[in-house]
């Protein structure tokens, strides 16, 4: 059975002036249709590049090797147009700052039916699909807001507008990076909870990346944890708490504000947050790794049982 | 001449639109100026080619209110028709370098890499050969008249508008909505077309409303060298010509009629034009 979507050793160098160098190692990541996967690291450990890559989107001059197989296709192999229906129909994408990712000076209605339009739906029966999935989400007074131009929303409210536009396209995996970060604390709730409830209606599959652990434990299936360009850890979202086993997730799990007392210093995850180019050749967490070995400096440790750590070898 | 004249006139251009009461002046000019273009064979109140030449050179009257010229054609009526030319000369210079520099700057922006340095060398080389001296050679190889000066000079007018159109579509172009766009699957036609023209639209008119002043000076200064409109057509710029061995006369009407007509439309068009770009 071919997976939904799969990462297979997917490896991605951009040029440097030292020559080309990896961003992501080696990503080996499968997730099922209808699954909610959080991929939770820190800056600049390359959650945003897997996301894109699904929809062919690198940086210029970058190379790939290994593959990105949607539906059994690889995404390389796709040509432009291809890509488009890709983009238009199967998958969509939710930016973190709504703010920035709409045309400003169009209107909510422009905006949430332009893919409809495009597909050769009226205007009416698309503004009316749209206002309803407007409805759905909980946005009153919908026939005001699709007149509306972006500046008249609030952040919260605009970004549920992206949700809503990234659902009328009825795709069946939507990307999601980072929406809820540009918001504030309230309605990060309100917008993750909206995001939820649609797409398991839907059935439709969910790639999330986040900074936080808990938002991420709360909306997914499996949590895959990424360090430097690599996937170091892959574990249901229920048990991520009891079960981590790579040094990494145990370092990220105690910096969270909630695993301390209130009052006590928070724990940080000791060095400074690597990307695939800076990250040592053998095991990508070597330097910061707290039990580290000397194996774990010459061998990079591969993703077996869901965790890719030499100590964890049965 | 284009780029000689920028400085000097911009810049009070700039300092009266930013007077209320002087944009305003300026727009109901434009106003005006552009209605005696359109009613302008309703409004003279002679046939502006009706030779007389027992009435040559009659002084400011009734009946001739700036008089008539070396063969008694009425000066107002010769003046009035004459907005006609003066008017569709740049009318016609600003559309056709508007949309040919718009059209190029946003392939340009859009597609980068080769195509956008080609292009924009063969705009660098265009920017440094003189607008009127390129549509005075043009008039000359291919006759004078009203279509090659008005051609040769919205080629020499594509530059100006793509190099300004082309840095504010580059800017658009790197804005995060349109990446989200090309996420949403949207061709870059489509996000050409439906986002970032109409996006760039206001720059344009402003761009455009500019470059009409400019326009104005030089297919009136080409009428001036005999290159434009012919005899016995009612064109501003000729009829400065035309009047200059009547100056020797003692009859400076007609020079100084036209050459005020310019002067004030230039000026309203560019106090209005700047205007339009402090918003």
């Amino acid at each position: 059975m071919t997976a939904f979507l799969e990462f297979d050793h997917l490896r991605v160098d951009v040029p440097t002036p030292m020559g080309p160098r990896p961003v992501l190692r080696s990503v080996n990541l499968a997730i099922a249709a209808g699954e909610a996967v959080g991929l939770v690291g820190e800056s600049g450990s390359g959650k945003s590049l897997t996301a894109r890559s699904v929809l062919g989107l690198l940086p210029g001059g970058a190379t790939i090797a290994g593959a990105v197989r949607f539906r059994g296709t690889d995404i390389g192999t796709l040509d432009a147009a291809g890509l488009r229906r890709l983009r238009s129909r199967e998958v969509a994408m939710v930016f973190q700052d709504p703010r920035a990712t709409v045309n400003p000076v169009r209107t909510i209605g422009d905006f949430l039916t332009e893919v409809l339009r495009e597909r050769g739906m009226s205007r009416s029966a698309a503004l009316a699909l749209a206002g309803g999935i407007l409805a759905d989400i909980g946005v009153d007074d919908v026939p005001r807001r699709l007149k509306q131009r972006p500046y008249e929303l609030s952040g919260g409210l605009l970004q549920r507008v992206v949700i809503a536009a990234a659902l009328a396209g009825e795709p069946a995996l939507i990307l999601a990076d980072e929406p809820t970060t540009a918001l504030d604390v309230t309605t990060q709730e309100e917008v993750v909870a909206i995001l939820d409830e649609q797409r398991r209606q839907r059935g439709t599959a969910l790639l999330f990346i986040s900074h936080d652990l808990e938002l991420a434990t709360a909306v997914c299936d499996r949590i895959a944890v990424m360090y430097a360009g690599e996937i170091v850890e892959i574990l249901p979202a229920k048990s991520l708490h009891e079960e981590a086993r790579h040094p990494y997730t145990k370092a990220l799990l105690r910096a969270r504000p909630g695993s301390v007392p209130p009052g006590e210093r928070l724990q940080i995850v000791p060095g400074t947050p690597q990307s695939g180019i800076e990250a040592p050749p053998g095991c990508v967490f070597a330097d910061r790794c707290p039990v580290v070995e000397a194996d774990c400096r010459t061998t990079v440790p591969l993703l077996v049982g869901g965790v890719a750590c030499h100590l964890e070898v049965p | 001449m284009t780029l000689a004249l920028a400085a000097p006139l911009r810049l009070p251009a700039r300092r009266l639109a930013a007077l209320g009461w002087a944009s305003s002046l300026a727009g109901l000019i434009c106003a005006l100026v552009v209605l005696i273009a359109v009613f302008a064979p309703w409004i003279a109140p002679h046939d502006p080619n009706a030779v007389d030449p027992l009435n040559a050179y009659a002084p400011l009257s009734a009946a001739h209110p700036l008089g008539t010229d070396d063969l008694g054609r009425d000066l107002l009526s010769r003046l009035i028709l004459g907005s006609r030319t003066s008017l569709a000369g740049p009318l016609v210079v600003i559309v056709l370098s508007g949309a040919t520099g718009t059209a190029l700057a946003v392939s340009a922006a859009w597609i980068g890499g080769w195509f956008d340095a080609a292009v924009s060398r063969v705009l660098d080389i265009l920017f440094a050969f003189p607008g009127l001296v390129l549509a005075i050679t043009v008039a000359a190889l291919f006759g004078a008249g009203f279509l090659a000066p008005v051609v040769a000079l919205s080629l020499a007018y594509v530059p100006i508008i793509a190099r300004v159109m082309r840095a504010a579509a580059l800017r658009e172009r790197s804005l995060p909505y349109v990446e989200a766009l090309r996420v949403q699957g949207f061709s870059g036609w489509h996000i050409c077309r439906r986002h970032l023209l109409p996006n760039l639209a206001p720059l344009l008119v402003v761009q455009a409303a500019i470059s009409f002043g400019y326009a104005m000076i030089d297919l009136a200064s080409i009428s001036f060298l005999g290159l434009g409109l012919q005899p016995p057509a009612a064109d501003w710029g000729l009829m400065i010509a035309n009047g200059q061995p009547s100056i020797l006369a003692g009859f400076p009407q007609q020079s100084i009629a036209a050459a005020v007509a310019v002067v004030i439309t230039v000026v309203a068009f560019t106090v209005v034009a700047e205007r339009m770009a402090a918003r």
